[in-house]
């Protein structure tokens, strides 16, 4: 068997053991599939309900950035579940395999992959059936999709190096919300960034979570000529920035988590 | 024939803590070899560098004829390793935790399959085996894990306190296990805090103290070392412990040893029965009262303190350390 042929195999194997993981474990389940749902459900009636914007429903403004927060706060399932294998032994088990090396994070994103596509489809669909309108051409809505699964796989490489640098599952989970909510929050996901007060104002823009949601607003035509993008550059040029800052990602985390693997199991 | 694992001046720190300090080891093929200390000794990591999962500091060890540095990949094919915690996943079942195993060893779909089932039927998992591994007993685990560690059917097998924390039967029916392995013909490194199960499956013993091996044989050679057997008498007065010191230092292979607030001289002898009839003879004729007498296998507390003329259990504090750099 060849390396390139080995990595592929292996990597299928961890895929698919993460995925029955999730298929049995009640409250992974929960994260990828009940959470997206009550997201979508609760910002579109309890916000959706105050909040009016020029020229569209907010509900319709809401979905994308419902896309890019679920997607960032499933990716702790990754950490969690890297941390707990850590904890387990059961990496010290996968050492000792002629297995190549990188198969047990590339098959854990993958799965990931799988999970996000899961979320993405359930909250597409609920979105649907609460008002959410795809108003641009079918290429773009595919190319919005495939965007935001682009982008869900560079974070949890993010994840999966903030996971194996942090080792143990409860220092992991408290370090993920901490930093995942105000990536959020801060960001255009619920509001114009335009109309944040001063210091806030730039962080939102050049935020990668707002030109994620940008880029997605704009491949699902939910957007509004009476609600204008801001002159950020990143905003402006929202779907190219997107992809690269997707790409820069995978350039800085696939090597970093990488590293960290190898270290994590040879203490 | 070239010994199947061999180890010679490892060293391995953690931080300021010296877990390996020239730990030497050879282990003919077909035998099984016990690594036999208290927490902290250095088994672990020793275990830990035979199986690629650490580098020594210095030193050098193959394992079947492999370099377990340079090459670690090559080797990782033929050796199995089961540790004290059972690296198993909860969510899968019994059967896909041995399939996947299988698939990482490359042995392909139909193989991997094949050869979780007959092992399953080996460890006596059949009725557990699609039922996920979150409900099984800590000995069930402990078969499952060993299981995986044989899916490749391994030449060399690395069992680190294979039976720390089972129950009683537990231990024994893994023992049994063992046993079939080696008489297979597997080459087996087992670690163990227990006296009893290194002279239950070892071939030969080393015991390990401070990252490096104090003393080496079989069973018998070591017991003989430390006094086969030990006399333990619970007198009725201060008076008489020097008395019987006295009397039982031509028996002792060593010293007496007396626990003056117990009123209690443990003498190590050889000849196991006939040497505590001996012994109450002499008693008996000196007029010493004995309130309790007995006759007891040495333990390794026993062990230790006549080879290092310190107790094993003194040793726990510097492990806790030496475990947490060692995760």
């Amino acid at each position: 068997m060849s390396t390139l042929q080995m990595v592929i195999a292996d990597s299928v194997t961890i895929t698919k053991r993460n995925a029955l993981k999730i298929r049995r474990a009640p409250d992974l389940l929960g994260g990828v599939v009940m959470l997206p749902i009550v997201f979508v459900l609760l910002f579109t009636y309890v916000f959706g309900s105050m909040i009016s914007l020029p020229g569209m429903s907010y509900g319709e403004y809401l979905l994308p950035g419902i896309f890019v927060l679920t997607i960032v706060t499933s990716a702790q399932i990754t950490g969690y579940t890297l941390t707990q294998d850590l904890q387990k032994g059961i990496f010290d088990r996968f050492r000792t395999l002629p297995m190549s090396p990188s198969a047990v994070l590339t098959g854990q994103t993958l799965s990931d992959l799988i999970t996000n596509l899961t979320s993405i489809v359930t909250m597409a669909v609920v979105g649907l059936l609460v008002g959410w309108r795809i108003n641009g051409s079918l290429w773009e809505a595919i190319g919005g999709f495939l965007l935001l699964l682009l982008f869900a796989y560079a974070f949890s490489w993010v994840t999966a190096t903030v996971a194996l640098a942090l080792r143990t599952p409860e220092v992991f989970n408290n370090v993920a919300t901490l930093v995942s909510f105000p990536l959020v929050f801060l960001s255009n996901a619920f509001v114009d960034s335009a109309r944040l007060p001063g210091p806030l104002r730039p962080i939102a823009d050049w935020n990668p979570v707002s030109t994620m949601v940008q880029a997605a607003r704009e491949l699902f035509g939910n957007t509004s000529a009476a609600l204008p993008v801001p002159d950020a550059w990143p905003l402006q040029h929202a779907v190219p920035v997107s992809v690269l800052w997707s790409v820069l990602l995978l350039v800085v985390f696939v090597p970093l988590a990488t590293r960290l693997y190898k270290k994590s199991v040879s203490r | 024939m070239p010994p199947a694992i061999v180890a010679e001046g490892l060293m391995k720190k953690f931080g300021d803590v010296k877990a390996l300090d020239g730990m030497e080891l050879s282990v003919p093929e077909g035998t099984v070899f016990g690594l036999l200390g208290p927490n902290g000794a250095g088994k672990t990591t020793t275990v830990r560098i035979l199986t690629t999962l650490l580098t020594p500091d210095a030193g050098y060890a193959t394992v079947a004829g492999f370099d377990v540095v340079r090459d670690a990949r090559e080797l990782r094919g033929r050796i199995g390793a089961s540790g004290q915690y059972a690296a198993v996943d909860d969510h899968l079942t019994a059967a896909e935790n041995l399939e996947m195993v299988g698939r990482l060893y490359h042995l392909g779909i139909k193989r991997s399959r094949r050869r979780a089932r007959e092992l399953l039927e080996r460890f006596d998992l059949v009725e557990a085996g699609d039922r996920p591994v979150q409900g099984f007993s800590g000995g069930m685990r402990r078969r499952l894990d060993l299981a995986g560690a044989l899916v490749a059917d391994p030449p060399v097998l690395f069992l680190d306190e294979p039976t720390t924390g089972l129950d009683p039967r537990a231990r024994v029916s893994l023992w049994e296990v063992v046993a079939e392995l080696v008489a297979s013909g597997t080459t087996v490194l087992l670690t163990t805090q227990y006296m009893e199960e290194a002279d239950r499956l070892a071939d030969r013993i080393a015991v390990v103290d401070h990252g490096r091996v104090i003393a080496l044989g079989t069973a018998d050679q070591l017991k003989e070392q430390v006094g086969g057997d030990r006399i333990e008498l619970s007198l009725t007065s201060a008076a008489d412990l020097e008395i019987t010191r006295r009397i039982l230092a031509p028996l002792a292979v060593g010293e007496p040893q007396v626990d003056p607030a117990a009123f209690r001289v443990t003498v190590p002898v050889t000849g196991g029965a006939a040497a505590l009839t001996t012994a109450l003879g002499h008693l008996a004729a000196e007029r010493v009262t004995v309130r309790d007498a007995g006759l007891r296998r040495p333990t390794l507390d026993d062990v230790f303190l006549t080879l290092t003329g310190h107790e094993a259990a003194t040793l726990a504090g510097t492990t806790k350390k030496i475990k947490e750099n060692a995760r």
